[in-house]
């Protein structure tokens, strides 16, 4: 299973890789590897020119800003996973990426390889949908951000064009306390999710749902949030009613299905750990265990 | 190994070397219309590109040999490449011949095949059909073997019988997934005549014997290694189409070739193993206790016959088991399917019988509301009734009779070490909490030490130093260990004294090869007889020359001497050094000395090649009980609790039948929960690669606790038996039980492996709503 | 078309300059350019673990870079864990627990649990596990293979309390 041959280039800087795009059309960009190489090991994709971003070192930072959290699109899932502001305030991307892969994908893999691959099951794409990512692309001259319903297309397709690449990633921050749950199902440990569910949620004093964000992932092609929920939800105390009323939402949600999984099977599954997912975020931001 | 000093095939460089890749069916069954190689050709640092047509004459007149016949078989044997039909996705059409696999890959690309798709057979059962396409075109029927197996009066012990339970069980499609995929490397020397192969195998002997079939050579000129082998499993054993086209690419070519096997090709061109549809009926009397088991299987063959119906014979004569069965009927049909070829991986079709068994003697519980441990006590074979003749024929022709066990201990022994007898407490306390475990039995017989026989050659060089030698081809088993300890036995001397030769056609003449696990019993039992014989030799030279007593001779440490006298002075060990001589001493005038005769009729030598035969198999036997929690809103099963007991009769190395028994535990769990090798409809693989097809990972299996018990066998001169797949034969079949009796409350079945999560919800149906509802 | 560029690599602590092509991988390149066919292949799609190496440090597939991603990195094989003849610690153990068969899976977890070690001088079983899941073995059932990798953790510990 050997790659097919093409044209190489390591740029260094992101002025030459948009460049190379759009001088050359048939073209992949390469950025961990760990979804490409596979594909060109089986020769899924034959690229005429591979642009590999590993030299490009402006797009490797975490950064904290007043109310996001950034990321170059070529920082390192385990440099996320170690990092100690990630850890601090957004301590659901970390639960989030123990489920990423294996240690040895996590060392190259990275966030915006991830995210741009767009795998209906990428527990990054799940963060960026319950965090309102803010995409940004740049071409050769410009650049534009995105916001995450703008961004997601559709199966493995996002709205990157041929000439341009994903720079940066930025998660809207929430402030803490707050509650925080990630439920995947996967077959085995590091598979892709069949379906994760994440949840944030903060409570008034009163204990009453004050924001609320809930993302379920591998049923449909894209994350989708439960929005209609999350705006009801305003105001409702939680408890048993109120996370099933969560669950038979997120099991409308138009599922997939293929030779392996069915669709009745991702939809059940997105029920019962929506469910789950609300009533260990509540208890959490009730603990005052933000860990 | 542990340095990375390990040798595999793919780590042999043979100078001038090419490196091949093959161009593969894309289609499950379709005809040949034309092959078009000129692009390919033309590719730098391509050296040829070769169909059917381009084959030697003999490799085109002649199909591959098949070794096992039978005479209820139709048998169906391929050609080294695909002539005008392609069989299954995956078979080999073509071979591209090139300076390095990048370069081969880049031409197999640019190979032109037009198929003419013709319709596939998917399912084995529709395959059995009146009307059912037909897998080959010219043949009648799918159906290539139709086999009885039959024992006692049937019909007498159904007849009036008040309870009879039937099920239908279906057992699922799986592949051996060795981590080394498969890989030959052919060398011609022309001026000598002389064939090398390096080929990852579990018995080089055999794939010489296919070779010397198909290539008109003499059995000198030939000669097969095996080297370093990363796992076998059973489907290394078999002699592949590919092995053939290499060897002629070498001949024709005058270089030496090596082909590697990638992953995605050993998904579709490995041979796998099953599918398997069981429909069965139980009669038992008023006590539980069987009079009758009848049915059929109908078992999914693949496209060819490489291994007869060695396979599905296991499973029928497997079914029986440990339980006193008086009459059974078992009528089994093998089907022709468009897919790659199903022949025996890990348990070789074993599992397959205990999961049949296993789920009766369940059902009958169900039905008598009794403990399942209880009615399979009920109905063991006793030790007293050893030997015990089942009535089975084996599929090495001769019946099945259990030498030695003890049953019911072990059952014993495995729930002794559960703590069965508070699990229902323990049920009970579970789902108070809404948690629902559940817990299971397996036992199996297995026949192990399978013959004709495996030789090993003791000879002691004229330095002194002592080899064996030995048809048996390890993959993982540290044969080289346990031979060596059976030698070492006899000469007195640490075991790395001993240097043992594996997997090398040269080396030993006749062999047979490493699978069913016979290693132990066959090798294991000649090196003994071998090296007891030279070790007698030695006493016989060394008490001619030393004018003492053969019996009063010892040997240790290299000399034979006079063995020391208990409570003799200190200066008896200055004696024995006076009284001794070495082994290269003895060796040197076994070779040959002027002045010294050899006895009438004594070959030259020190040295001694035994081949063990074993008059039977000789039936080891295990318990495996499971304890696992099911998530019912989610279907996951996790394993709380995995034992085994395990009786395979005298252990030479614990240490290495422990190992061997977790190892077949695994391949027992991935069959059980995770294992699915799907086809579409038109026989064309859906599963492909590693995130489909699922291995268990160090996170899905439980810590496995084994207990030993020890009947020796008294059909081998060391008492033992085998252990290679006995972690993995009796194991499935409780994990599935397991599942079943978690979920109980709900009235669920299972009949089916693998049994994953999403099918748990979907026989949950509102039950796994859960919380949720 | 072949497209090849000169690299320089530290592999093992020796030193390597060659012209490759821009397409082998990093696993190919340590096979056949420079003959250190400790590192194994058994999948080339990033599932096994067989092919582990470290890259400066970091555990990566090897089936899944690029050898001219390499470039004035240091690698280290299976080949470069030993000094001479005389085994690691987690070597040793191996040998002593028995948690190698067939041998082909473990190049890649002994450089896995190397990496893991370093980060994780006392960890539990289920650390272990967690850590091991991302390499197949299909002969052992892994259990001699944790306890192997916890003994050493074991005998590390214990080296550095002594010291």
């Amino acid at each position: 299973m050997k790659p097919a041959s093409f044209a190489y280039h390591d740029p260094t800087t992101v002025a030459d890789v948009v460049a190379l795009l759009a001088e050359h059309e048939e073209s992949r960009l390469l950025a961990g590897g760990q979804s490409l190489m596979p594909m060109m090991n089986f020769r899924f994709v034959q690229p005429a020119h591979l642009i590999d971003l590993n030299r490009v070192e402006e797009l490797g930072f975490v950064r904290v800003g007043g109310n996001t959290l950034a990321f170059g699109a070529m920082t390192r899932q385990r440099q996320i996973q170690r990092d100690a502001n990630v850890q601090q305030s957004c301590p659901i991307m970390i639960e989030a990426l123990s489920h990423v892969g294996h240690r040895q994908t996590r060392a190259r893999g990275t966030i915006g390889g991830s995210i741009s691959h767009f795998d209906p099951s990428a527990e990054l794409c799940n963060m960026a949908a319950l965090h309102d990512a803010q995409l940004v692309l740049g071409r050769k001259g410009s650049q534009r951000t995105l916001d995450f319903d703008q961004f997601a297309r559709g199966y493995l397709t996002t709205a990157i064009e041929p000439d341009e690449m994903l720079l940066e990633i930025r998660l809207g921050r929430w402030a803490k306390p707050q509650g925080f749950a990630f439920e995947e199902f996967s077959t085995r440990h590091g598979d892709f999710a069949i379906c994760a569910v994440s949840c944030l949620v903060t409570l008034t004093g009163a204990g009453a749902i004050d924001t609320i964000a809930i993302a379920v992932s591998g049923v449909a092609p894209t994350p989708q949030r439960l929005r209609g929920f999350e705006i009801a939800a305003r105001g409702q105390t939680p408890g048993h009613a109120f996370y099933r009323e969560a669950a038979i939402q997120a099991a409308a949600i138009e599922a997939m299905s293929d030779a392996y999984t069915t669709a009745d099977y991702r939809r059940h599954l997105a029920r019962v750990l929506t469910y789950r997912a609300l009533e260990k975020a509540v208890a959490r931001f009730k603990s005052q265990d933000t860990k | 190994m542990l340095a990375g000093r390990g040798r595999f095939v793919d780590d042999i460089v043979l100078s001038g070397m090419y490196a091949a890749a093959f161009v593969r069916s894309s289609q499950a069954h379709a005809r040949i219309k034309s092959i078009d190689t000129a692009a390919a050709l033309a590719v730098p640092g391509v050296h040829a590109v070769i169909t059917y047509h381009d084959l030697p004459a003999a490799l085109r007149e002649r199909r591959l040999p098949l070794f096992v016949p039978h005479p209820t078989l139709t048998a169906r044997m391929q050609h080294a490449l695909a002539k005008e039909e392609v069989c299954y996705v995956g078979e080999a059409v073509a071979v591209v011949v090139a300076d390095n696999r990048y370069l081969a890959e880049d031409a197999v690309q640019l190979v032109e095949v037009d198929y003419e798709p013709l319709p596939a057979v998917s399912d084995c059962k529709a395959g059995a059909q009146a009307g059912a396409p037909r897998a080959h075109l010219d043949l009648e029927s799918n159906i290539v073997s139709r086999m009885l197996s039959s024992v006692g009066d049937i019909d007498a012990a159904f007849r009036g019988a008040k309870h009879i339970f039937r099920d239908e069980i279906f057992q699922h499609r799986g592949g051996a997934f060795f981590m080394e995929c498969r890989g030959v490397i052919a060398s011609y020397e022309a001026s000598e005549g002389a064939l090398l192969v390096y080929v990852s195998s579990q018995g080089p002997h055999r794939i010489k014997r296919a070779l010397l079939d198909l290539f008109d050579l003499s059995d000198t000129q030939v000669r097969v290694v095996t080297p370093d082998v990363g796992g076998g499993f059973g489907p290394k054993g078999s002699f592949y189409a590919e092995y053939a086209v290499i060897v002629a690419c070498a001949m024709t070519l005058g270089r030496p070739v090596k082909w590697i096997e990638d992953r995605r090709e050993n998904f579709v061109a490995t041979h796998q193993e099953r599918d398997q549809y069981w429909d069965v009926e139980i009669a038992v009397d008023d006590e539980a206790r069987i009079k009758g088991l009848r049915g059929t299987l109908t078992h999914d063959n693949g496209a060819y016959t490489p291994w007869g119906i060695v396979l599905p014979w296991i499973s029928v004569a497997t079914v029986p088991g440990p339980y006193v069965v008086p009459a059974y009927h078992l009528e089994m049909r093998s089907v022709l399917t468009n897919k790659v070829m199903a022949t025996p991986v890990r348990g070789a079709g074993r599992p397959e019988g205990v999961v049949v068994m296993e789920r009766l003697m369940d059902r009958v519980a169900r039905e008598f509301k009794l403990d399942p441990a209880e009615v399979r006590r009920r109905n063991f074979i006793q030790p007293s009734q050893m030997p015990y003749d089942v009535g089975v024929i084996f599929r090495d022709g001769r019946k099945v009779v259990y030498d030695s066990g003890d049953y019911p201990a072990c059952q014993d022994a495995a729930l002794q070490t559960i703590d069965y007898g508070s699990f229902r407490e323990r049920q009970a306390e579970a789902r108070r909490q809404g948690r629902y475990i559940g817990i299971g039995i397996g036992n199996a017989v297995e026949g192990t030490g399978l013959g004709p026989y495996e030789g090993a050659t003791v000879k002691v060089a004229t330095n002194g130093r002592i080899t064996v030698s030995t048809g048996a081809t390890p993959q993982g088993q540290s044969h080289k260990t346990t031979l060596a300890q059976i030698a070492s036995d006899q000469f007195g001397v640490p075991i790395d004294w001993i240097r043992v030769e594996t997997g090398d056609t040269s080396k030993i003449s006749q062999g047979i090869g490493t699978f069913a696990a016979r290693t132990a019993v066959n090798a294991g039992s000649s090196v003994h007889v071998a090296a007891v014989k030279v070790a007698a030799k030695a006493k016989t030279i060394a008490a001619k020359l030393l004018d003492v007593r053969e019996e009063d001779l010892e040997l240790r440490d290299g000399y034979v001497q006079v063995a020391a006298i208990p409570g003799s002075p200190g200066a008896a060990s200055d004696n024995a050094r006076q009284v001794r001589k070495s082994l290269a001493e003895l060796a040197v005038v076994a070779a040959g000395m002027p002045g010294f005769a050899m006895q009438d009729g004594a070959e030259p030598g020190l040295e001694n090649t035994a081949y063990f035969t074993a008059t039977q198999s000789t039936y080891a036997n295990g318990t495996a009980v499971v304890e696992v929690e099911v998530d019912i809103e989610t279907g996951r099963v996790t394993i709380l609790r995995l034992v085994l007991a395990h009786d395979c009769g005298r252990l030479i190395n614990p240490m290495v039948v422990d190992g061997q028994v977790m190892g077949g535990v695994a391949h027992a769990i991935g069959n059980a929960l995770f294992e699915r090798m799907l086809f579409d409809d038109q026989a064309q693989p859906l599963s492909t690669n590693f995130g489909e097809y699922l291995l268990p990972l160090a996170t899905d299996i439980p810590r496995i606790e084994i207990v030993h018990l020890e009947t020796p066998s008294p059909l081998n001169p060391l008492g033992i038996k085998g252990a290679g797949e006995s972690g993995t034969i009796p194991t499935i079949a409780p994990i599935i039980a397991a599942v079943e009796d978690a979920l109980s409350p709900f009235g669920v079945k299972i009949l089916e492996a693998p049994i994953t999560p999403q099918r748990i919800v979907e026989l949950l149906g509102d039950a796994a709503l859960g919380r949720t509802r | 078309m072949t497209d090849t560029r000169d690299i320089s690599v530290v592999v093992n602590g020796k030193s390597y300059g060659r012209a490759v092509d821009t397409r082998r991988t990093l696993g190919d390149f340590l096979r056949l350019d420079l003959g250190l066919t400790g590192t194994h292949f058994g999948c080339e799609h990033g599932a096994c673990g067989a092919c582990t190496v470290r890259v400066d440090g970091v555990a990566v597939r090897s089936c899944l870079m690029l050898a001219v991603q390499a470039n004035e990195k240091s690698v280290q094989t299976i080949e470069g864990l030993a000094k001479g003849d005389i085994l690691t610690p987690l070597q040793q153990a191996f040998q002593d627990r028995h948690a190698l068969q067939c041998g082909f899976c473990t190049p890649g977890i002994l450089m896995t649990m190397a990496e893991f070690l370093e980060e994780n001088p006392a960890p539990s079983e289920a650390d272990v596990r967690d850590a091991l899941s991302g390499n197949i073995c299909r002969c052992t059932g892994y259990q001699n293979i944790v306890d192997a990798v916890l003994q050493t953790a074991d005998t590390l510990r214990k080296g550095r309390d002594a010291a």
